[in-house]
């Protein structure tokens, strides 16, 4: 089967450059589009929003923060939606999982939340293979996108309540070992927020590196742009299926573990990100590291500067709305190339 | 057939229509046999029959749409949730009868339904990108109806408790048989329209389009129509799901009506039972509503041999999460979809 990366093709046929090439200009085309169309925003929302100034950076400072974690969420959705097409509805519990599994970690051998944090990712890596050779894998062959979306609906609530039935439903939490918090230009910002934020900075240039500079890079990208192609040429693409699905897991193990210290520990606590993440993921462009990490940041400060207008839970419908219209009018993503 | 000269055309007209009759007869004894059952079952059981019944309703309007008509929607919750507050906001604010906010309601769902999808197809979302625009869709009724005043906002609406029996008003006394017949009158009639449906020219059309777009497209078949056909009907059944649902819990609020789990609870009996057969919706609702009630009964009250399930909370749903994987990897057709295989080879 082919993969679908790119969206329904519209468009006339990409041109004949370098794939590497394109990679890296459509980079600079995100990075670029977005923080333009941030910088106009904020510039408008200071002087035309009519809210106290203090009040409009400290809005952008925890939108910066929140963008980070959505973007921590969204880097393993990328690659699991953008390169093997699934639509994991499992993404938000698997990151209640690895939160849960450094919580247990941290309250039975009073370890350092951090060193809980690298004992995850192998833990969650192994997960995420699993799931994608034991289950994933039979149902990619037919081609269809139903059946992984099913599972994957699935696998979601049985992680949920399997968590539900060990830990029971009364909220958590996990120790900080770096508490407190520091003012930027009069904001507050909370230090487990900054780590996590720094975190998906530091996640998403790794995954770059794997992609670019890795032979399982090389592969992946490879079965992403085409999967029969791909096995022509000797690649093993079922194997390379469940290392993405497990890389892709593995990030949101770093996810979980960097968020948990400010994160009131329940089941249902991945779920809202599930969501978001396909926001984030398609805003930025399916596959596109970089478009996950500019897309949370870009969802995270319209959620925040949106609440200062909208009351309520109005600012989320103002992501979703905004999500619709990129499903319509761009689904390349917001400022992604038409392949 | 006694006519010694039969046009082909006829020919096959006579076997579609047998075909639908047999199954109209199958579904006439279906509902005799079923009616008998607030005699026949404990008291105790029939809040799960009844609540079985209201997830085959939507199950079977979720499978015109994802199954026959092959888009699949995630974001049913949306049509439910739409019957529901109509029910809710007309009976609470107006004093209108359920009766007719099931038409209102369904009218309203099939509006709803037709545009969304118009736009969806408008803008050729397929696949994933549908479900997730369903998805998205679903989510911003939800918010929306969070925020809103005029529907209490999270709080929800409650349905005032009558006195006494009212038949406009559809209620009756808390162990009245009617609470049962009324949901098993509404999926039979629900398994008609899908068997009408199907049997129809455009029900034809309808699978045709989802097997294959581009054959269908050069024989002449408007797609945006036969695929909109199904929609309307699904999102319509789906809301009359909604308003039942309000009438018997008397009380909705955006989690009931609009959240991810009413999809689900829509979806998965009819992917266990098998997508896009007429009796998978129901087969699948009638093993998971009693299936998930008896194992959250035996949660809460557990005998001495299962002590240690005590207090097990999200069990059922685990049970009932894991027989969903297991059902879409083993048995992709569902359960009924694969006996009709093994039976017919």
């Amino acid at each position: 089967m082919s993969v679908d990366v790119s969206p329904p093709k519209t468009g006339p046929t990409e041109p004949a450059t370098p794939r590497g090439a394109m990679w890296r200009s459509g980079t600079l085309r995100i990075l670029l589009g977005v923080l333009a169309v941030t910088v106009i925003g904020l510039a408008l929302v200071y002087l035309l929003g009519g809210k106290e100034q203090s009040l409009v950076t400290q809005g952008v400072v925890t939108g910066l923060l929140l963008g980070g974690v959505y973007a921590l969420v969204s880097l393993g959705l990328t690659l699991i939606f953008g390169v093997l097409g699934i639509v994991n509805f499992a993404q938000g519990a698997m990151l209640t999982l690895a939160m849960y599994l450094v919580y247990f970690m941290v309250t039975t051998f009073g370890i350092n939340t951090y060193i809980a944090v690298a004992l995850t990712v192998p833990i969650m890596f192994v997960f995420g293979w699993l799931v994608q050779s034991v289950l994933m894998n039979r149902l990619i062959a037919d081609g269809t996108h139903e059946r992984p979306l099913l599972v994957a609906l699935g696998l979601a609530l049985l992680i949920v309540n399997v968590l539900l039935m060990l830990f029971g439903g009364l909220p958590e939490t996990v120790p900080s070992p770096a508490a407190g918090s520091i003012r930027i230009f009069g904001a507050i910002a909370d230090v487990p927020r900054l780590i996590a934020f720094a975190g998906a900075l530091v996640v998403a240039g790794a995954l770059i590196l794997v992609l670019r500079k890795t032979p399982l890079g090389l592969s992946i990208r490879a079965v992403a742009a085409n999967g029969t192609g791909a096995s022509l040429v000797g690649v093993n693409v079922k194997r390379v299926y469940a290392m993405t699905f497990g890389v892709g897991a593995a990030t949101v193990a770093v996810a979980g573990g960097l968020l948990a210290p400010f994160s009131s520990l329940v089941p249902s606590v991945g779920d809202q990100f599930t969501t978001l993440a396909f926001v984030i993921v398609v805003l930025g462009g399916l596959g596109s590291v970089a478009g996950a990490v500019a897309g949370g940041i870009f969802i995270g400060l319209l959620q925040t500067i949106g609440a200062l207008f909208l009351p309520g839970s109005g600012s989320l419908l103002l992501v979703f709305a905004m999500f619709v219209l990129v499903l319509f009018v761009r689904p390349q993503g917001l400022f992604g190339v038409k392949r | 057939m006694t006519s010694a000269t039969i046009t082909p055309g006829r020919t096959a007209r006579a076997l579609r229509s047998t075909g639908a009759r047999r199954h109209y007869i199958t579904l006439v004894i279906v509902l005799v046999v079923l009616f008998f059952t607030p005699f026949i079952a404990p008291q105790t059981t029939m809040a799960v029959l009844i609540r079985t019944l209201i997830i085959a309703l939507m199950a079977i309007g979720w499978n015109l749409m994802s199954g026959y008509a092959g888009m699949f929607s995630f974001g049913h919750a949306v049509f439910f949730g739409i019957g529901a507050y109509t029910d809710a906001v007309l009976l609470t604010r107006f004093g209108i009868s359920p009766w007719l906010s099931m038409f209102v309601g369904a009218a309203l769902a099939a509006g709803v339904g037709l545009l969304i999808t118009y736009l969806c197809l408008k803008y050729r979302l397929t696949g994933s990108y549908f479900a997730l625009a369903t998805f998205a869709f679903a989510q911003m009724f939800l918010l929306v109806s969070m925020n809103l005043p005029f529907v209490n906002k999270t709080e929800g609406i409650n349905i005032p408790l009558l006195p006494n029996e009212s038949w406009a008003l559809m209620q009756f006394a808390p162990d009245s048989p009617v609470y049962f017949w009324i949901p098993l009158v509404l999926v039979g009639g629900a398994i008609a329209i899908t068997i009408a449906f199907i049997s129809a020219r455009s029900g034809q059309f309808a699978q045709a389009i989802r097997d294959d777009p581009t054959a269908a497209e050069s024989l002449g078949i408007n797609l945006m129509r036969y695929r909109l056909i199904p929609v309307a009907i699904s999102c319509a059944i789906t809301a009359v799901a909604g308003v039942y649902y309000v009438q018997y819990y008397l009380f909705i609020a955006p989690e009931q009506a609009f959240g991810l789990q009413v999809t689900t609870n829509g979806i998965v009996p009819a992917v266990i039972g098998g997508m896009s057969t007429l009796w998978g919706p129901l087969i699948g609702a009638a093993l998971i509503g009693p299936l998930s009630a008896g194992i959250a009964n035996i949660v809460r009250n557990p005998p001495p041999v299962l002590a240690f399930v005590k207090g097990l909370n999200g069990l059922d749903v685990a049970v009932y999460s894991a027989l969903l994987i297991a059902i879409v990897v083993f048995l992709p057709k569902g359960i009924y979809g694969s006996i009709r295989e093994r039976v017919r080879r």
